[in-house]
């Protein structure tokens, strides 16, 4: 059942994020990706991690996506413009990624599943057992502050520096006219 | 197998009577603004359709799905199509693990069901979050899809508004989860229990009397009301971003408008107000020597609290004129945002200083 369930949301990911870039018009694409986004949401139920799927889901279906609708709304993005120069780029890095990716599966050598998975596909024993004594979310905000604290710091960091940067970017133009 | 039937169909039936209850709620709401606007201007309202008009919304609901279908020219049929559904489903949904009443558990063939809650997923008030954030995108392809440019303009200003206000909507419950250590709906009523000073809006070590403002202001944002319908605002807009819509469409959008008014009222009363808690310590049925009956009063307490958040709503479109758009966003970044962080940081402050025994 939760291969079932796994092999659909990983067939619907792959397909939704082929037409993503496939599709013609920015808005179908920004759609596909929206219900790509809710399978993954989906992946992260089957694995038990609910507190990931609703963030998931609040934080980029719910302000990025919103966002990037605004966007194109906004420059109401025509369908020719969209493939630049950089598609060069873009076929030379996918693929080296997907030789890497490639080599990766074939050699067998994917690295070691994270502790949830066996709860996920029915084994009882081994993560289960820990699982519903503390919630999803309480093991996540105790891991977040103890084991993964540096990770967790300089990521905030990082963002707040872009932050910083966004607003920087936004304001020049403002404060140059006035100058 | 036989359980699993058992289990199904109370499932069905429990979100048969929940959607039922709420479609009725928004026939009634749609009478009672009427009535309520009019009596606070000294109008009547409604008087024709039988005795005090009470039959309007049905008469509504019949001229809306009698009326012609238009989908504009140049307008993205599929796209139009879908947006009144986007709109609807999420406001629904959210219902699902709303506590409506006591956790009890009730058997039946040997099998145990909770009457009140569809459902206690232990991410409950996250789950509605996410469903909330999603009924965005019904508007704002609605207005898109519409190919006219009022539509367009009423979408764009709903997107903007929806994310600034749903963001401060998301941090004034932080303070409410901080204290309650629980994002399940169940458990944070369940932790207001014991009278109104336990309630999270009056409740020790830091009342949330601030984050319930900062909530209650967003939500009335969050769900495009007076005086924050800039999306749909009148007389600038036409009708903002279902201008091209009619029928049943139209119905579909307006009807996603009170869920959505029902849903927040749902969370204000289960987060803030205590659930189905009584104001005092137990129930009056409780104590006088029903416990059986209890349920009763509970569920007529969580009634009466969310019907006292809609009639605010009403209240408010009769009181306040719209604000400006630049006006509306000052105030949810400059405002709203710093009272939200600051109440989260107090609160975890009160929340160390005075743990929970």
């Amino acid at each position: 059942m939760a291969t079932l369930f796994f092999f659909y949301f990983a067939g619907i990911i792959v397909l939704t994020s082929i037409l993503v870039v496939a599709l013609r018009n920015p808005i179908y694409s920004a759609l596909s990706l929206l219900i790509m986004f809710f399978h993954v949401a989906g992946l992260y139920v089957t694995l038990r991690a609910e507190f990931l799927a609703a963030v998931q889901v609040i934080v980029y279906a719910g302000a990025i996506l919103v966002l990037y609708l605004f966007v194109v709304m906004l420059l109401n993005v025509k369908r020719e413009d969209r493939y630049h120069p950089q598609f060069l780029l873009g076929t030379l890095l996918g693929l080296t990624l997907l030789t890497e990716g490639l080599l990766l599966v074939f050699r067998g050598t994917v690295p070691e599943q994270p502790a949830s998975v066996p709860a996920a596909t029915g084994a009882t024993q081994a993560g289960s057992s820990v699982l519903p004594l503390v919630g999803n979310t309480e093991t996540i905000g105790e891991v977040l502050f103890s084991t993964y604290l540096y990770p967790f710091e300089i990521a905030s960091l990082i963002l707040l520096v872009a932050m910083i940067g966004a607003i920087v970017l936004a304001k020049k133009d403002i404060g140059g006219r006035e100058a | 197998m036989f359980e699993l039937g058992v289990k199904v169909a109370f499932s069905l039936a429990q979100i048969g009577v929940v959607f039922g209850i709420v479609l009725l709620t928004v026939m009634f709401l749609t009478l009672a603004e009427r009535k309520v606007i009019a009596w606070m201007q000294d109008r009547m309202g409604p008087m024709e359709v039988g005795p005090y008009g009470i039959l309007q919304p049905i008469a509504d609901g019949l001229k809306l799905f009698f009326k012609e279908d238009i989908v504009p020219a140049g307008a993205n049929r599929f796209l139009f199509s879908l947006a009144p559904i986007l709109a609807l489903v999420p406001a629904l949904i959210g219902f699902a693990v709303i506590p409506f009443g006591p956790n009890l558990t009730v058997e039946l063939f040997g099998i145990q069901f909770k009457p009140f809650v569809i459902s206690d997923v232990n991410i409950g008030i996250l789950y509605i979050l996410a469903f909330t954030s999603i009924g965005a995108y019904g508007i704002i392809l609605g207005g898109w899809a519409s190919n006219s440019k009022y539509s367009l303009l009423g979408g764009l200003r709903a997107a903007a508004q929806v994310i600034s206000y749903e963001l401060n909507v998301g941090l004034a419950i932080v303070g409410v989860l901080l204290l309650a250590g629980s994002l399940s709906l169940v458990k944070i009523t369940e932790a207001q229990a014991g009278g109104f000073w336990h309630w999270y809006i009056f409740a020790f070590p830091f009342p949330q009397i601030f984050a319930f403002v900062v909530y209650v202001i967003s939500a009335v944002a969050e769900t495009n009301r007076v005086p924050f319908d800039l999306p749909e605002a009148e007389s600038e807009l036409v009708a903002g971003f279902f201008t091209e819509y009619s029928g049943m469409r139209f119905a579909f959008f307006f009807i996603a408008e009170y869920a959505n008014m029902i849903l927040v009222s749902c969370i204000a009363a289960a987060l803030f107000l205590g659930g189905w808690n009584a104001p005092y310590p137990g129930t009056l049925i409780g104590h006088l020597g029903f416990p059986h009956f209890a349920w009763i009063e509970q569920v007529v307490w969580f009634a009466a609290k969310v019907y006292c958040f809609l009639f605010l709503f009403f209240w408010l479109r009769a009181t306040l004129p719209r604000l400006r758009y630049d006006q509306l966003m000052r105030f949810g970044w400059k405002v709203m945002l710093p009272i939200a962080l600051g109440n989260i940081l107090v609160t975890s402050i009160a929340a160390y200083l005075f743990p929970k025994s």
